[in-house]
């Protein structure tokens, strides 16, 4: 039982996590096109950033706020000056190009902080254990699996009632209909973009005091969220929720039930969710 | 018992979620003949080629073409059984020759799709085979040229050269016309009736406008918001009231027709 | 026409007597440099059948290319020293892989293909890094000694790495023959009409899916044979070669030549590891110049090295298409 309810949780904080970086995936992918394979290196960014902002100003929480807008900022400049011009063109010339990007910014922190991997301690109202029957918890992954659910709950707000959130999710849905009502294109690609960068830099600042910041992280979550996103359906923002806890549970429950084949599963259910539906548990089948 | 029907639909229906695109075709298209589909914007005639061509499967009914059930066989079946068809936006290989455009069809007609060990260049049978097609349409001179790099007109004759290039039984056009200029619409128009004389194929076109419509179909079927409003020869269809109101009250005579 | 062919002919051939000649003239660093090229170009070209050809953008070729590698070593293990059971038997079992993952690969298409056949690609991975007792793990297969190939009773020594480098290109430039003999053919023609309008292609009657799976399958088969020389070059079968990063050299070689162009992805894994080689001597940090290589080209260059050469001789040429 003890065991079961640990499983859930680990389950429920790695795919919080995973749900922010696929929300903007998914977003980007809807709105733009585009599948961003350096989306998990905004991620990784978002994890430095607000590691090197707590070294400076010890804060963890000005880190959490200052670390997605800076990776925002610098998404921009990536949409602006390499995705614009590519736009027009084949998917697997947008695919290589943010694969490219993805192997410059992997290289470039292990050229600023090195190769080793740095440990981040959570701020001190969230360190230290939660009793759970007998055993504990870290307080920190119940604050994210806390926060998973109020992040998305702004989100839901923010796509259902503002106009700029209706605005998006319309264009998510159907980029034409939104051109023909008059959304100007280049704009909304480069909020958008800036807004998947800002929610994957969250969930890097995050995910920071819960796993140990290393050059690898990002490649390393890049292929869930890829998976999360496909399975869910790509573009749908339930879906992308969905996908995300289905596969952090199916990562704590693996691991402990079969740990041998804990690295395959997602990989299987990625293909059994495929093959029977080819877009996704929520996408609209074409 | 008469002879068989080249196509033959029976009570054909098809549901896009709630909308009905099509409900109960029923219609023959005899051997040997020029016939035409019309009807206003939205009577479903592209959805009912898409069906009858196996692009979507039918939600009930029948399609029988050569007396044999095909409802819902899949495309690349139908065209091996001589059932081709032409698309509303043009649809060849932007990026390949004219002659490749042909031979592509030509290959697959002579069963060769998976030969590998030969050099295609070594088949000068399958070239001449596609270039009495090309012949056909005009298209000869253009043979070497990429596709996408000729005038819309002649990219519309390409698609019909693929088309030939399976010795259809039964050729559906969809729009043959759409978008051309009155030369490019007359030269195809002369093409179609030359075909459709010379090379054994039967047509069944849609098409927009009522002067082409007139001009070659022997036989006209009417559509109107997924049902079959009328059929008959090119007069009867003219002085048939009901169709004369589904095209808002005459715009038949405002087309000069 | 004809003249064109027997002038790539031609040349084809004087850079083969070349790259044969090379051992003579270089440093047996060189010449091991040289050997990983060769075998990683039929690896890239290998890919280019699915991307180039036939417009199947594929993140899972690293898996056949690892199956040809382990299964190789499993058989110089278990069944038999001969060079001439390990070669066939590698590309057997990557054929058999390929088969039966492309079956279910080839019912999609665009980024669902490429999303799909990474995740066959790295079910292989889990398979070659957890099945413990037969793959050896993370660890992977050491091959302990090299096998034996012999030619007319003559006994090749394949511990020499000039020997190798020989063996390896005679291998690579046989697949590299055969695909060429298959992009001129009529299925050749069809793969390339499968690229261009898929649509078009069943509307004439040829059922799309069994023309990908074909390429698919030949594909797998000719990267697994790169992937044989590869766990010899090695003398090791290890999961890194299944996992979809090294998928993504493939990739990256491919595109770095030019994928239109057929000897495009080779010439690109040349430019690759000559860069690779001088820019490691600088600095570890390659993978950064990689990604702005990449970037560079795809905005500037999309054609590729090979690929923009070519464009602008066609062009001196006075416009001929260049082959």
């Amino acid at each position: 039982m003890e065991g079961f309810l640990i499983n859930v949780l680990n389950g429920l904080s790695w795919g919080m996590l995973l749900f922010l970086i696929s929300m903007g995936l998914t977003t980007v992918f809807g709105v733009m096109g585009v599948l961003n394979f350096a989306h998990g290196s905004l991620f990784m960014l978002g994890a430095y950033i607000s590691m090197q902002l707590t070294r400076w100003i010890s804060s963890f929480w000005l880190g959490l706020i200052f670390a997605p807008i800076i990776v925002a900022i610098l998404a921009i400049i990536i949409e602006r000056f390499l995705l614009r011009p590519v736009y027009g063109r084949d998917v697997s010339f947008q695919l290589l190009l943010t694969f490219g990007v993805m192997l410059f910014l992997d290289d470039g922190v292990r050229l600023i902080w090195g190769p080793a991997h740095h440990l981040v301690n959570p701020p001190d109202v969230l360190s230290g254990v939660f009793p759970i029957f007998d055993q504990t918890y870290p307080v920190y992954r119940l604050f994210l699996i806390a926060m998973g659910p109020a992040i998305g709950i702004i989100l839901w707000a923010f796509f259902s009632y503002s106009r700029y959130g209706k605005i998006i999710r319309a264009a998510a849905m159907d980029r034409e209909m939104a051109e023909i009502i008059g959304v100007r294109a280049p704009i909304l690609f480069t909020a958008v973009f800036a807004f998947g960068a800002w929610l994957a830099g969250l969930g890097g600042a995050l995910a920071a005091p819960h796993q140990s910041v290393g050059p690898a992280i990002g490649e390393h979550i890049i292929i869930e969220s890829f998976i999360v996103v496909v399975i869910g359906g790509m573009g749908s923002f339930p879906g992308a929720f969905v996908g995300a806890l289905i596969l952090g549970l199916l990562g704590s429950f693996g691991a402990t039930m079969a740990p041998n084949f804990q690295m395959a599963l997602p990989y299987i259910l990625l293909a059994i969710v495929l093959l029977t539906r080819p877009r996704g548990i929520f996408g609209e089948e074409s | 018992m008469t002879e068989t029907p080249l196509l033959e639909i029976k009570n054909l229906h098809k549901n896009f979620g709630k909308f009905q695109a099509l409900k109960g075709v029923s219609l023959t298209v005899p051997n040997g003949r020029l016939t035409a589909l019309i009807g206003p914007n939205g009577a479903g005639k592209t959805t009912f080629y898409n069906v009858v061509s196996g692009r979507y499967k039918p939600s009930s009914g029948h399609v029988y073409f050569c007396g044999e059930d095909v409802s819902g066989t899949a495309t690349h079946k139908l065209v091996g059984m001589g059932l081709l068809r032409s698309f509303q936006i043009t649809n060849i290989f932007p990026d390949l020759t004219v002659l490749e455009n042909v031979l592509t069809p030509v290959i697959i007609h002579n069963g060769k799709s998976f030969s590998m060990l030969r050099s295609l260049k070594r088949r000068s049978d399958f070239k001449e085979q596609a270039e009495k097609i090309l012949d056909m349409v005009g298209l000869a001179p253009f043979s070497n040229k990429v596709a996408s790099t000729l005038a819309y007109g002649d990219k519309r004759l390409i698609e019909i050269a693929i088309v030939l290039a399976r010795k259809p039984k039964l050729i559906l056009l969809d729009e043959p016309t759409a978008g051309m200029n009155p030369e490019e619409t007359d030269r195809i128009i002369n093409l179609i009736k030359e075909l459709a004389a010379k090379s054994g194929a039967t047509f069944f076109i849609t098409e927009h406008d009522m002067k082409v419509v007139f001009s070659i179909a022997e036989r006209i079927f009417v559509l109107n918001q997924g049902t079959p409003l009328a059929e008959g020869t090119p007069d009867e269809i003219r002085s048939n009231q009901a169709v004369r109101e589904a095209y808002l009250g005459g715009s038949l005579d405002a087309k000069g027709v | 026409m004809v003249g064109l062919f027997s002038k790539n002919f031609f040349v084809g051939f004087l850079v083969l007597i070349l790259m044969a000649l090379a051992p003579f003239f270089v440093t047996t660093h060189w010449v091991i440099i040289l050997t990983e090229i060769i075998i990683m170009s039929l690896f890239a070209m290998s890919f280019n059948l699915l991307f180039g050809y036939t417009g199947l953008l594929s993140f899972g070729q690293a898996g056949f290319f690892g199956v040809g590698a382990y299964v190789s070593a499993l058989t110089l293990t278990h069944l038999s020293s001969s060079f001439w059971v390990c070669l066939p038997v590698g590309i057997v079992g990557a054929m058999l892989f390929a088969l039966v993952i492309g079956w279910f690969c080839v019912r999609l298409d665009e980024i669902y293909f490429a999303i799909l056949t990474l995740g066959f690609g790295m079910m292989l991975f889990t398979l070659a890094h957890n099945w413990l007792s037969v793959t050896g793990g993370s660890d992977g297969l050491t091959i302990a000694s090299m096998p034996v190939l012999s030619i007319f009773g003559h006994k090749i020594e394949l511990f020499n790495p000039k020997f190798f480098y020989w063996v390896s290109l005679t291998v690579v430039s046989l697949g590299i023959i055969f695909l060429r003999q298959i992009v001129k053919s009529p299925f050749g023609l069809l793969l390339t009409a499968t690229r261009e309008n898929s649509q078009r292609v069943s509307f004439v009657g040829q059922n799309v899916r069994t023309v990908r799976l074909v390429a698919f399958t030949i594909a797998g088969s000719l990267a697994g044979m790169a992937g044989v020389l590869f766990a010899l070059f090695n003398r090791i079968a290890s999961p890194e070669m299944l996992h979809w990063s090294f998928s993504g050299k493939a990739v990256l070689m491919t595109i770095l030549g030019g994928s239109s162009v057929f000897l495009g992805p080779a010439v690109g894994t040349a430019v690759f590891f000559v860069l690779e080689h001088f820019i490691t001597s600088y600095t570890t940090n390659w993978m950064i110049f990689l990604g702005a290589i990449l970037v560079i080209l795809v905005l500037a260059f999309p054609q590729g090295v090979l690929g923009t050469l070519a464009t602008f001789f066609s062009k001196l040429n006075g416009g001929r298409n260049s082959d």
